[in-house]
């Protein structure tokens, strides 16, 4: 079979599209209205479960706030005074739709994405249970017979009412928003979405604001919805609350799922599949089960629990196998970009951290104590000691990831303890992790590039319509400048996850390095690294001190660390038990005695 | 309203209070030892009410075939894996209880025409018949990505939640069924009547609670569930294994979920889909308590019990949306308390 590029590959997609209301029956066009209506809803999902790893069963609810807001607002001949204005259009009606819909879904994010993971989607199941209950029992939307005579809508001045007509609204509406949410996915505020499922502890130290993020994507789920709805209300112009019940929002959240929840294109086939089945199971279970009712669910639940055992990445990557796209034609070239404006780096023997008191108890147990050190601006300070001495804890402190229990951290001259991770990453401290926190399936590129996040500012609308070009161009450029400065220009543009583990370190230091750092905090860089590549990191190293940047660095190689650090503080037990040159340190009878014993 | 309604109504709450309680003591547990937030627990709670009302009615009920074809796919599965394995000690023990057990359930229920029975007898069996689909979901369902994080889990369990609720609309029709009380007598205090029924469902529960207090104080693999609940690699690195502590969480929770629906069957007609609401506000409660706490959430599903007995006076068809609601200023509650950033690893 000839490989097809990704570009013809669309072309023939958006021709079928194109040509679909002209050549099938009606039946298959309003199949293909309702698939476009529900992939929307798939849509908002994909990215807020597949790729920022939320989730909600509460989607339908949000279809019917956009579905019964515009339903309401075009019918009601006796609307309140305040809602006067509005009344009668339904574009009017979306926009108070979609406020409505932000208002809910900024609630319910803000109470719960503080929480652990699950109270979100526990929130949307009595969300979406409620508003259910709510639309049946109101009297003034017609309680569970609903709203009937919603108008058709207006296009310049065309009223869009058959089926076929509403089909381009429909799939035009369903492709724009692809567009967007494709975009979105391949710009900084994209990165910083997928990096959510990576953990909010590695993100938050690359500066990027995890709970503000979690909630902006809750609300384009939430959008998008009610986008859908809004169509839905004037596509069948009648409304009642069954479409909206918790059950179908479980069937949305099935289609990003079974379509694959990490791909774009997968809402739209987890929508096809799932509303093709759908219509098939109900014809086909009643007679062969020989009593009817909604038997497609216990399929439906069958399926999607093989899926997740077995196939969690959905359909999509299986289909995508099967028909041979070329995948990502260019972009084997290194970014070019003008170079992103750099901090003012302190002068050499600048004090840059200094650490008094600090120590931390677990309960009882006493991680840190009373522990004291300084790093100067142009030097490597090396802190070494035993397994389990208290030496990443202690990186954990500095960096903010953890409070202190009692003394004080100073960075460049002001008090960091009490700082966030991300706030603290923003004054100028930057750091790589002990067990390394990259996203498997992104490029070398796009890992490091989380690192620059800070230096860039464009959010998420400028990235959706694609308006950060220039922006995005400098930052991937930066990104590209520290993948080479740190010498893994050939993997730029693997997988991370298929790098070795010594690379991975040191994209870990590429990241940090990224975000322009005057402090940079390593633990366990050459851990995992062969002879040459050790060399190579101890020269990146000697470089970036001679640059003015101040290192503090944790490492068990003990040929490494004397031949690089300045000045060596040896930990054991949570306590200093000497501070001085190499030399000085490897002579110490307290640091002999805790490496090798004492002799009795 | 009067004392009278006040007194009723507080009657009814705490009744259904009681109910949502066992429940929301059986999601935490399945919660802490398994992080399966166990949204399927309501179809226990409908299947053990239904398989009862079919003994009365002299019919039998579907959920025989859902445990004799559950029986048949673990054997399979297990006996592949214990064959693959050369653990052929294991293959008698799974003949026995996957096959053998159904088989014998069948056997009984085929030769014995419980419909003559007494209502203790019935019970029994109903518990018997319904209760190992606990483990058995737990096996084939669970077990296979019991490594995956709180969110796959949960997926599966809206998935295995909608399966399980196709399957009793397939096995007991559409029509609601309404159990026999369990006792006629009425007890009076003052100018109010409580019914036998209550003072069952409010003796069972406390019951139970205390059984469940004493499993967990007291017996080993109470002990290893709650070992299993604080620390899973622990547990593990201890010999406790994970699998039977899955296993032994869901039999518990199928139990506690099949017994609530007995129980209250007598006073509400339950149809195959009304216990995933019940089953819901358990899991209102079982929030209250952070899915951590037994006796916070238990005094929350009081309050649930009668919030939603008041509202039922006061707003009858917002009933379910003022119980629902009540989840936010509970969240907002938690959210405020909570203040660290969860690290799923």
């Amino acid at each position: 079979m000839m490989a097809v590029s990704q570009r013809g590959a669309l072309f023939a997609f958006l021709a079928l599209l194109g040509a679909g209301p002209l050549l099938l029956p009606e039946f298959y066009v309003t199949l293909l209205n309702y698939i476009g209506l529900y992939a929307i809803v798939a849509l908002g999902l994909v990215l807020l479960t597949g790729v920022g790893g939320l989730t909600s069963f509460g989607q339908a609810a949000f279809v019917g706030l956009g579905a019964y807001t515009t339903a309401y607002l075009t019918t009601a001949s006796d609307l309140p005074a305040w809602l006067a204005l509005v009344g009668g259009s339904p574009w009017l009606a979306l926009a108070l739709g979609l406020a409505g819909t932000a208002a809910v879904a900024l609630l319910l994010g803000a109470l719960t994405l503080r929480l652990s993971g699950h109270y979100l989607p526990l929130g949307t199941i009595a969300w979406g249970i409620s508003l259910y209950f709510l639309f049946g029992n109101l009297e003034f939307i017609g309680g569970h017979t609903g709203i009937t005579g919603i108008p058709a809508l207006q296009l310049a001045g065309v009223e869009v009412k058959s089926g076929r007509a509403f089909y381009y609204l429909i799939w035009i509406a369903l492709l724009a928003l692809v567009w967007a949410t494709h975009n979105l996915l391949d710009s900084r505020a994209g990165r910083a979405i997928r990096a959510l499922k990576g953990g909010s502890l590695m993100a938050e130290a690359m500066g990027v604001d995890t709970a503000r993020l979690k909630i902006e994507i809750f609300l384009i789920a939430a959008l998008f919805a009610c986008v859908s709805g809004w169509l839905y209300a004037h596509l069948q112009r009648f409304v009642n609350p069954t479409p909206f019940g918790l059950g179908v929002g479980i069937e949305y959240l099935f289609m990003a799922v079974i379509g694959g929840a990490a791909s774009v294109w997968g809402a739209l086939l987890g929508a096809g599949v799932i509303t093709v089945l759908k219509q098939w199971l109900q014809d086909l279970l009643p007679k062969l089960l020989g009593s009817s009712g909604n038997f497609e669910t216990i399929v439906f639940g069958v399926i999607m629990v093989l899926m997740l055992q077995r196939a969690r990445d959905g359909l999509w990557p299986l289909l995508a196998r099967l028909v041979p796209v070329k995948s990502g034609e260019g972009q084997r070239q290194a970014p070019q970009g003008e170079a992103l404006p750099r901090r003012q780096m302190p002068a050499a023997g600048t004090l840059l951290l200094e650490v008094n008191g600090a120590t931390k108890r677990f309960g009882g147990l006493v991680a840190c104590n009373d522990m004291q050190l300084t790093v100067k601006a142009g030097e490597v300070l090396a802190l070494i000691g035993p397994n389990g001495a208290g030496k990443s804890t202690m990186f954990n402190l500095i960096s903010g990831v953890a409070p202190l229990t009692a003394g004080e951290i100073v960075f460049l001259g002001s008090r960091i303890d009490g700082l966030t991770a991300r706030a603290i990453a923003q004054r100028g401290m930057s750091r790589s992790f002990q067990h390394v926190r990259l996203l498997p399936t992104m490029s070398v590129l796009e890992n490091a590039a989380i690192g620059a996040h800070m230096r860039g500012s464009k959010g998420v609308v400028p990235a959706a319509l694609h308006l950060e070009r220039v922006e995005e161009g400098r930052l991937l450029a930066e990104a590209a400048r520290q993948i080479e400065r740190v010498g893994l220009e050939k993997q730029m543009f693997e997988q991370a996850g298929s790098l070795a583990l010594g690379q991975q370190r040191i994209l870990e230091i590429a990241r940090a390095l990224c975000a322009d750092p005057c402090l940079l905090l390593l633990d366990e860089p050459a851990a995992g690294l062969r002879y040459l590549e050790k060399q190579a990191l101890a020269d990146l190293l000697r470089r970036l001190r001679a640059e003015g940047m101040g290192i503090l660095l944790v490492e068990h190689d003990m040929d490494f660390v004397m031949g690089l650090a300045d000045r060596v503080v040896v930990m054991e037990f949570g306590q200093r038990i000497a501070e001085g040159l190499p030399e000085e340190v490897q002579r110490d009878p307290a640091v002999l005695e805790a490496y090798l014993g004492g002799v009795e | 309203m009067d004392l009278q309604i006040t007194l009723l109504l507080g009657q009814d709450g705490i009744t259904n209070g009681a109910i949502y309680a066992l429940l929301s003591l059986a999601l935490v547990l399945v919660f802490t030892v398994t992080r399966v937030i166990f949204i399927p627990q309501g179809e226990f709670v409908a299947y053990g009410a239904l398989t009862l009302a079919s003994f009365q009615a002299g019919k039998t009920p579907g959920t025989l075939w859902l445990l004799a074809g559950a029986g048949i796919l673990v054997a399979l599965i297990d006996l592949k894996i214990a064959l693959a394995a050369g653990a052929r000690q294991r293959i008698a023990r799974i003949l026995l209880w996957n096959l053998g057990y159904p088989a014998a359930i069948t056997v009984l229920i085929f030769l014995g025409k419980p419909e003559g029975w007494p209502l203790a007898a019935q019970v029994l069996l109903s518990l018997a018949l319904v209760v190992p689909l606990g483990p058995m979901v737990y096996r084939l369902a669970f077990q296979p990505a019991a490594e995956a994080s709180v969110l796959v889990l949960l997926i599966i369990s809206v998935a295995v939640h909608l399966a399980l609720v196709g399957l009793g609309l397939l096995f007991f029709g559409a029509e609601g069924s309404r159990t026999p009380s369990f006792s006629d007598a009425a007890l009076q205090l003052g100018s109010i009547t409580v019914s036998g029924q209550t003072l069952w469902v409010l003796g069972s529960s406390l019951l139970l609670i205390a059984a469940l207090y004493q499993f967990f104080g007291r017996t080993i693999y109470g002990k290893a569930l709650r070992a299993t609940a604080i620390n899973r690699t622990g547990a593990r690195l201890m010999g406790i294994s994970t699998v039977m502590a899955g296993k032994l969480s869901f039999l518990l929770a199928a139990a506690i979920g099949a017994f609530s629906g007995i129980l209250i069957a007598p006073i509400t007609t339950i149809y195959y889909d009304t216990g995933f609401l019940i089953g819901l506000k358990g899991f209102v409660a079982a929030i209250i308590g952070g899915l951590a706490s037994y006796p916070v959430a238990a005094a929350g599903a009081l309050l649930v019990g009668l919030l939603e007995a008041y509202s039922s006076f006061w707003a009858s068809a917002f009933k379910e949306v003022i119980v629902f609601t009540l989840i936010i200023p509970v969240l907002l509650w938690r959210s405020l308390t909570t203040h660290h950033v969860e690290e799923e690893e």
